[in-house]
C-alpha cells in the first residue's frame, strides 16, 4: 500500500535575551549548576514574575519575520504539572492568546520547487531547569539555571510529507532566528529543540491518521533519522493490520531507536489558566513598528541580494545566505578580496571543511573573514597557486602567523611571474629534452598534445623552485613547442 | 506606654523621653509575659528587634527620623523577613528562613520601624478563626474574662489578637476575603483592606495573587494612615501593582464630613445579620448622619454570588500557587522517601493542613478539564458582575457602609468542623476583593461584650477618604478605645 506522511512541527526557540523571560538572572549556557537562579527562579515563595520587555520585541520580530499576525492583547497562563525542575509546579506559558497569530514560512525543496508552511501561531514562554542523574549516587541532582529562559514555541500546521521537508522548514527556521538575532541556534546547547508529530494515511485519503509525537531532537540530522524511523515503524505497523498508539515518544540518535513516554491515556491534565501574578501584555502599533524598524535583512532577501550583487548562483547564494553569520563571514571575505565566485568557494570548501571536521561555529572559527579575503586577493593576482594557498590557509587556521603575505614571504610561496624569467627557464628546460621536444611536435593530435605538455611541467616546477606561475609556463610552452 | 498609639509613640520617642531601645524592651517583656494567654506570635524576634531599635536610635540622634523610626510593630508571618523564618501558619515553612525581604518589609526598615515578631495566622491564610494555624490557635483578648475562649477571626488573627491585647501598637495583615477586616471586628481594632495594586505583594506569600492584598491593622485610622503612607506604592517586582501616586494619608484626616453621600447595599442588611449587631451598625451610620453625611439605600444586586464566586476562583488560585512547597527545593520535606511520587505525595499530605489540602482539591476540580468552563470561567463572569455593581453603586454615593460579620466573635471550636457555615463568615467582605475596591473594618459597638465592626467601602483608590470617614467617626466615639476586659 501507498502511504502519505503527515508531519508538523513544534519548535522551542531559547531567546538570546540578556536576562531569564521574568526574573533579572542571566541565561548565559554552562554555568555551575544554579549560580544563575535568583529568588524568583528557585519560585522562593511570595517572589513574583516580572515580565522581560526584550523577550516580548523578539516575539514580535519573528511574528513579523514569519507573516504573522501579532497578538495584540497576548495572556500568560499557567500550566500546571509537577516535576523537580519545574519550580513553581507550573509553567509560565500562553494558550488562548498567544503573542504570534498564524504566519507562514517558504522553504526552498532540492528539486527546485518552493513550497509555503503554514505557521499555526507561536507563543511566548519560560524553560524549565534540568535534571541531571548521573554523578549524585542514585539521587537526582537539579540546575536551575536555565529555568526561565525565554522561549518562543513555534507550532506548525501539518504541512510537510517527507523528512527532507520537515529539515528544510528546520533549516529554514534556524536561518531566520539566526538572522534576526534573537537566538544564537546553537543546536548542540539546547539553543533550539524540534517535537515532529508524525501521522500516515492511504495516498489521497482525506482523514488523517492517528499521530505520535517525537520529542526533544536536537539536531537537523537525528530529527531526520527520527522522521524516517517513525515512518518506518507506523508503516510497519499499519501493513499488518495494527493501530497507531497516540503517544509520545523518545527517540535514541545514536542507536536509532524510540520507546513510548506516554500514551494520551496518561497525559497531564494541566489545568490552564490565566496567570494572576501577570497583567495580560497589550502590544500597540508603536511597539509592532519599533520591531519592524529593528528587523535586518532576512535570508530569503539576503540570498537575492547575493546572486545580484555578487553573481553568485542560486546554490552558492542560497547556502551562504541562510546562515547570518556566515552571509557576514562571506561579505567580510568578499570585502577584502574582491572575487565573489573565489571567495564562495573557498568559504563552502577549505573553510568549511575544517569548520565541520573541528566541530567548530563560524562564530568559533580562527581566522576572520578579512584573513581569507586577502588570501583570495592573493589567489586572484596570481601570487599564489592553489597549493601555496592551500599552506597559507593552514598558517593562518593555525594561528602560526595571522598575515596572509607575511606568510608568502616567510614560506617563499610568490609565484614567480615574471614573462623573461618564466622563458628563460622554458628555454632552459626544452634545451635539455631534444627528444621529448621532437615527438611533440611530430604529433598531430591536439588532444594528446595537450596531454604531453604535462611532461614538460614537472622539471619546471622543479626549475622555478615550485614558484613558477603554472598558468603562464603554460602559455610559454605552447607558443614555444608551437612556434 | 503599651496603650498609646503609633502616632503618640512616635510624639515620645521625637520628645526623647524615651529610646527607642527602651520601649522595644518594654513592649518585648511585656509580650513575652503575656502573649501565653492569646498565641498571637508565631516568632519573637528580640536580637534583631533590638538591633533595630539601636540603629533607629542613631537615626534619630543624627536627626534622620521619620514618623515611624523606632515605632514597635509586628508583622503577619506571611511577609518574607530576611533572615527571620517565616512559616505562613504552615508545618510546610516551619524550617524556612527566607534570604530576602518583602516590598513592605522593605518599606517599614527604611522607614525605621522596629519589627517585634511574626504573628499567627490560618496556615496560608486560609480561614476566618485563626484555628487552622500549624502553631495552635490564637484566643481572642475579648470575652476571656467570662471563660470563654473566642476566635479573634482570621486569617490575620495573630496580628488583630495583639493590637487589642496591646501586645503591639500596630501589625501588618493581609487580606485576601476578609482577612483584615473581620479579625479587626472581632477585637475592636481599625484595619484597611487598600485597593487591589496599592500594596506591593512582592514578598507576601501568595494565597489568592489576584484577591490578596496587604493593609494596617492598629487601633485608630489616623495610625492606619501612618502605616499606609510606608505600605502604599508602586513596585517594579510585583507587575500587578499600579504605579500610581501615593497621597499622604494622615493630611485629610480632619476634612469635614459634611455632605458625604452613604449607601446601605441593602443586600448586607439582610437576615444573616443578627438584630443586635444590626442595631449597632444603624446608631454608627446614624453618628455619621449627626456630622452632616447622608444616606440612601442601594443595591447590589450580584451580591449574593460572591462567596459561591470567591470559592472558586481563591481555590483555583490558590491550588497553583501551592504547587511550589513539594519538597524539592526548601520547607518541609517527608523522611525517607522512596521515589519521587512519594517525596511529592507524602511531602504535602504530612505538611499542608485540613483546611489548605481541602482547597488545593477544590481548586484543582474546579480547573479541571471538563469543568473549567462551568466552574472557573463562570466564576470570572460573576466577578465582573460584581465589579459592576460596585461601580454603579458608586456613581450614587460616596461610600457604602456595613456590618463588617455576620456576628461577633465565637467560640474556639464552633465553626471550624463546619466549612460552608466558616465561609459565610465571610459573606459581606468577600464581595469587595473580587471587586478589588478598598474597605475598613471601624469598631463601632459592642454587643454581648464583645465587639462590632463598622465597614466602610469606598471606590478604586479611595484609601484617604475611607481613613477620613474613620478618623472622623473615632473623633466622636470611643469603642476603638475601648480595652478588652
Amino acid at each position: 500500500m501507498q502511504w502519505d506522511i503527515v508531519i508538523g512541527l513544534e519548535i522551542h526557540v531559547q531567546l538570546a535575551t540578556q536576562t531569564k523571560i521574568f526574573s533579572g538572572s542571566s541565561i548565559a549556557f554552562g554555568a555551575e549548576p544554579n549560580t544563575q537562579a535568583n529568588a524568583v527562579d528557585l519560585a522562593m515563595p511570595g517572589t513574583l514574575p516580572v515580565p522581560n520587555e526584550q523577550a516580548f520585541r523578539y516575539a514580535v520580530m519573528f511574528g513579523l519575520a514569519t507573516n504573522a499576525e501579532i497578538g495584540r492583547r497576548s495572556v500568560f497562563e499557567r500550566k500546571n504539572y509537577f516535576y523537580p525542575d519545574l519550580p513553581k509546579g507550573y509553567q509560565t506559558t500562553q494558550l488562548a492568546q498567544p503573542i504570534v497569530g498564524p504566519g507562514y514560512v517558504d522553504i526552498d525543496l532540492a528539486d527546485g520547487s518552493t513550497k509555503r508552511v503554514r505557521i499555526h501561531h507561536a507563543h511566548l514562554e519560560e524553560d524549565a531547569g534540568k535534571s541531571l542523574h548521573e554523578d549524585y549516587h542514585g539521587m537526582t541532582g537539579i540546575d536551575l539555571n536555565r529555568a526561565g529562559t525565554p522561549l518562543i514555541e513555534v507550532v506548525t500546521e501539518p504541512d510537510m510529507t517527507s523528512a527532507e521537508e520537515a529539515v528544510a522548514f528546520a533549516r529554514k527556521l534556524h536561518s531566520l532566528v539566526t538572522s534576526l538575532g534573537i537566538c544564537d541556534g546553537d543546536m548542540s546547547q539546547g539553543s533550539m529543540r524540534f517535537d515532529v508529530n508524525i501521522s500516515l494515511k492511504p495516498k489521497g485519503s482525506d482523514t488523517l491518521g492517528t499521530r505520535t509525537e517525537t520529542k526533544n531532537l536536537n539536531s537537523f540530522r537525528f530529527m531526520e533519522q527520527a522522521i524516517a524511523h517513525e515512518v518506518e515503524r507506523q508503516m510497519d505497523i499499519l501493513e499488518d493490520g495494527g493501530v497507531i498508539v497516540q503517544e509520545t515518544r523518545l527517540y535514541n540518535g545514536d542507536r536509532d531507536e524510540s520507546r513510548s513516554m506516554r500514551s494520551k491515556e496518561e497525559a497531564n491534565d494541566y489545568r490552564y489558566f490565566p496567570c494572576p501574578d501577570l497583567l495580560p501584555v497589550e502590544i500597540d502599533d508603536a511597539f509592532i513598528e519599533d520591531a519592524r524598524a529593528r528587523l535586518p535583512e532576512l535570508p530569503d532577501a539576503r540570498k537575492a541580494r547575493f546572486k545580484e550583487h555578487y553573481g553568485l548562483n542560486d546554490y552558492d547564494a542560497g547556502i551562504l545566505s541562510a546562515d547570518a553569520r556566515l552571509a557576514a563571514f562571506f561579505e567580510q571575505t568578499v570585502e577584502h578580496g574582491k572575487d565573489a565566485k573565489l571567495a564562495a568557494n573557498w568559504i563552502q570548501g577549505e573553510f568549511s571543511a575544517r569548520l565541520n571536521a573541528e566541530e567548530k561555529s563560524v562564530a568559533e572559527a580562527p581566522i576572520t573573514g578579512a584573513q581569507l579575503g586577502a588570501l583570495v586577493t592573493r589567489i586572484a593576482d596570481n601570487t599564489l597557486s592553489s597549493a601555496g594557498a592551500k599552506k597559507v590557509f593552514e598558517a593562518l587556521w593555525s594561528g602560526e602567523n595571522d598575515d596572509v603575505d607575511a606568510i608568502i614571504e616567510a614560506k617563499g610561496l610568490k609565484q614567480v611571474s615574471d614573462t623573461g624569467a618564466l622563458e628563460s627557464m622554458v628555454d632552459e628546460v626544452l634545451a635539455g629534452m631534444p627528444d621529448q621536444v621532437a615527438q611533440y611536435q611530430q604529433e598531430s593530435d591536439p588532444k594528446k598534445q595537450k596531454k604531453m605538455l604535462g611532461g614538460f611541467m614537472g622539471p619546471l616546477m622543479k626549475a622555478s623552485k615550485g614558484q613558477g606561475n603554472p598558468k603562464l609556463f603554460n602559455e610559454i610552452l605552447v607558443r614555444k613547442l608551437g612556434g | 506606654m503599651h496603650n498609646k498609639s503609633v502616632a503618640e509613640l512616635s510624639r515620645e520617642l521625637e520628645s526623647g523621653k524615651v529610646s527607642s531601645v527602651e520601649l522595644t524592651q518594654q513592649f518585648l517583656d511585656r509580650l513575652k509575659a503575656e502573649d501565653g494567654k492569646y498565641n498571637s506570635f508565631i516568632t519573637i524576634s528580640e536580637e534583631q528587634a533590638l538591633a533595630e531599635a539601636r540603629a533607629a536610635d542613631e537615626l534619630r540622634a543624627a536627626g534622620k527620623a521619620t514618623a515611624w523610626t523606632g515605632v514597635p510593630f509586628a508583622h503577619k508571618d506571611i511577609f518574607c523577613t530576611n533572615g527571620i523564618r517565616t512559616t505562613c501558619g504552615s508545618k510546610m515553612l516551619e524550617n524556612f528562613v527566607p534570604p530576602y525581604d518583602a516590598t513592605v518589609t522593605a518599606n517599614f526598615k527604611a522607614a525605621g520601624a522596629v519589627c517585634l515578631g511574626k504573628t499567627n495566622m490560618d496556615e496560608f491564610a486560609m480561614g476566618s478563626s485563626n484555628e487552622s494555624s500549624f502553631y495552635g490557635a490564637v484566643t481572642n483578648p475579648w470575652g476571656l474574662s467570662s471563660g470563654d475562649k473566642r476566635v479573634p477571626g482570621g486569617s490575620s488573627g495573630g496580628s488583630a489578637a495583639a493590637v487589642a491585647a496591646r501586645l503591639v501598637p500596630a501589625a501588618t495583615g493581609t487580606d485576601t476575603g476578609g482577612s483584615i477586616r473581620q479579625p479587626a471586628a472581632l477585637c475592636g481594632i481599625t484595619g484597611l483592606k487598600p485597593t487591589y495594586g496599592r500594596v506591593s505583594r512582592y514578598g507576601m506569600i501568595a494565597f489568592a495573587s489576584s484577591l490578596d492584598q496587604g493593609g494596617p491593622m492598629a487601633r485608630t485610622a489616623e495610625d492606619a494612615a501612618l502605616m499606609m503612607n510606608v505600605m502604599a506604592g508602586y513596585d517594579p517586582k510585583d507587575s500587578t501593582c499600579i504605579d500610581r501616586e501615593v497621597p499622604d494619608y494622615t493630611a485629610t484626616l480632619n476634612e469635614p464630613l459634611k455632605g458625604l453621600k452613604i449607601g446601605l447595599p441593602k443586600e448586607y442588611f439582610s437576615d444573616q445579620l443578627s438584630p443586635a449587631m444590626e442595631e449597632q451598625v444603624r446608631n454608627a451610620i446614624r453618628e455619621y448622619e449627626k456630622l452632616g453625611a447622608t444616606v440612601k439605600e442601594v443595591s447590589l444586586p450580584n451580591a449574593r454570588l460572591a462567596i459561591a464566586a470567591y470559592y472558586v476562583i481563591a481555590p483555583a488560585e490558590a491550588s497553583a500557587n501551592l504547587s511550589r512547597f513539594d519538597g524539592v527545593r526548601y520547607g518541609y520535606r517527608c523522611e525517607d522517601p522512596k521515589d519521587l511520587m512519594d517525596m511529592y505525595t507524602r511531602t504535602r499530605a504530612e505538611g499542608f493542613g485540613t483546611e489548605v489540602k481541602r482547597r488545593i482539591l477544590v481548586g484543582t476540580y474546579a480547573l479541571s478539564a471538563g469543568y473549567f468552563d462551568a466552574y472557573y470561567l463562570k466564576a470570572q463572569k460573576v466577578r465582573r458582575l460584581i465589579q459592576q455593581d460596585f461601580i454603579n453603586a458608586f456613581k450614587e454615593v460616596d461610600v457604602l457602609m456595613s456590618p463588617v460579620s455576620p456576628t461577633p466573635a465565637f467560640k474556639q471550636g464552633e465553626k471550624n468542623t463546619d466549612p460552608v457555615s466558616m465561609y459565610l463568615e465571610d459573606v459581606f467582605t468577600i464581595a469587595i476583593n473580587l471587586a478589588g475596591i478598598p474597605a475598613m473594618s471601624v469598631p463601632a459597638g459592642l454587643v454581648d461584650g464583645l465587639p462590632v465592626g463598622l465597614q466602610i467601602i469606598g471606590d478604586y483608590f479611595s484609601e484617604a477618604r475611607l481613613l477620613n470617614a474613620a478618623h472622623q467617626f473615632q473623633q466622636v466615639t470611643d469603642w476603638h478605645q475601648r480595652e478588652p476586659q
